[in-house]
């Protein structure tokens, strides 16, 4: 295979990982939204524990799409 | 370099010199980043002088104000405790300017001819703001507590043998929060930013192959469009946030260490 085809393949596989963070995503707001009716009193103060753990799942997914960006552009 | 057409959609983020300021033996480029970032700036002192005339009835331009105000000092209240005052006017700066500057550059200015250029889609310009709180977190744990400030490195109660295997984990996880800060924000800005216009490359290539494939591909992809626009707002919200957010957890970790929260 050309080494062009086998970068294109690397940053089509880099997209899973873009996916599987989407699913991290979506598990911490699902969560969130579970605890917060069941209790929604102590809801509010548990939105900023909601960005972190919303924070570090995206970070994830954005290391994926770096690292296709850079296979097409960079390597 | 991929083949994506005549549409290029890096374009957007290439920085372009607008005109060189004469500086002695040297030539300072004036470039549509430092245009973008004044921009973003000059907005701010508006926004912010334009509300802070201090009514004791407040209008509606000093309520907009006082939210932001509130929001962050509710944010540092929470995180940091009521020390966390002190820090308020940088994590507020921090926070509005990445606010405007992700708006600035999502503003339609394109349909007169004035092409947005997002700021915070450069990681030179994330990695200094990035820099600028990973700092201030060294600087006020080191002024703080001394050479205790290591102790963050080893959370308290540890055994001897498993501190062996945490303190450089904790160590690396401490080295990599600018690196992780700063790469946050440049890369959600700009994947929005090219999914965005990807789309909209599809509607011009679809609309020149003819109008049947046209009105096809283009009707479907300007309803996705308008809602990763919608989608795009909503990020440059959340990202400003988020760096916010984690600044003001980092200066709690410099100023209380791990003793409590």
């Amino acid at each position: 295979m050309e080494a062009d085809a086998i970068k294109f393949l690397g940053a089509g596989l880099a997209a899973i990982g873009a996916g599987l963070a989407a699913l991290g995503v979506g598990n911490v707001f699902a969560a969130f939204l579970q605890g917060a009716l069941r209790n929604p009193s102590a809801a509010a103060g548990q939105q900023g524990n909601m960005f972190i753990g919303f924070a570090a799942a995206e970070l994830l997914g954005l290391l994926a799409f770096v690292v296709a960006v850079l296979l097409i552009f960079v390597a | 370099m991929a083949q994506a057409g005549k549409i290029d959609p890096m374009h957007q983020f290439e920085v372009q010199t607008i005109f060189n300021i004469p500086l002695g033996d040297h030539v300072l480029p004036f470039t549509n980043s430092a245009l973008w970032m004044i921009v973003a700036a000059v907005a701010l002192f508006v926004f912010m002088i334009g509300g802070m005339k201090q009514q004791v009835v407040p209008g509606r331009w000093q309520m907009a104000v006082e939210g932001f105000t509130g929001f962050i000092d509710k944010l540092l209240a929470a995180n940091i405790g009521h020390e966390g005052r002190k820090y308020l006017p940088y994590v507020f700066s921090l926070f509005m300017f990445i606010l405007f500057a992700n708006v600035v550059g999502l503003l339609p200015f394109g349909l007169v001819g004035l092409h947005p250029f997002t700021v915070t889609s450069h990681f030179t310009v994330t990695g200094v703001l990035a820099i600028a709180s990973f700092s201030i977190v060294l600087v006020v744990g080191l002024f703080k507590h001394g050479l205790r400030f290591f102790s963050l490195f080893a959370p308290k109660g540890t055994p001897i043998p498993v501190l062996l295997l945490v303190a450089p984990i904790e160590f690396v996880s401490f080295m990599v929060r600018p690196f992780s800060l700063a790469l946050r924000l440049f890369v959600a800005m700009t994947a929005g930013h090219i999914l965005l216009k990807v789309l909209a490359g599809f509607i011009i290539n679809s609309t020149a192959t003819g109008a049947g494939i046209g009105v096809l591909v283009s009707v479907p992809s300007f309803a996705l469009m308008v809602g990763v626009s919608a989608l795009e707002m909503l990020v440059a919200g959340v990202q400003a946030y988020v760096f916010a957010l984690l600044t003001s957890l980092y200066i709690n970790d410099a100023v209380h260490l791990h003793d409590h929260h």
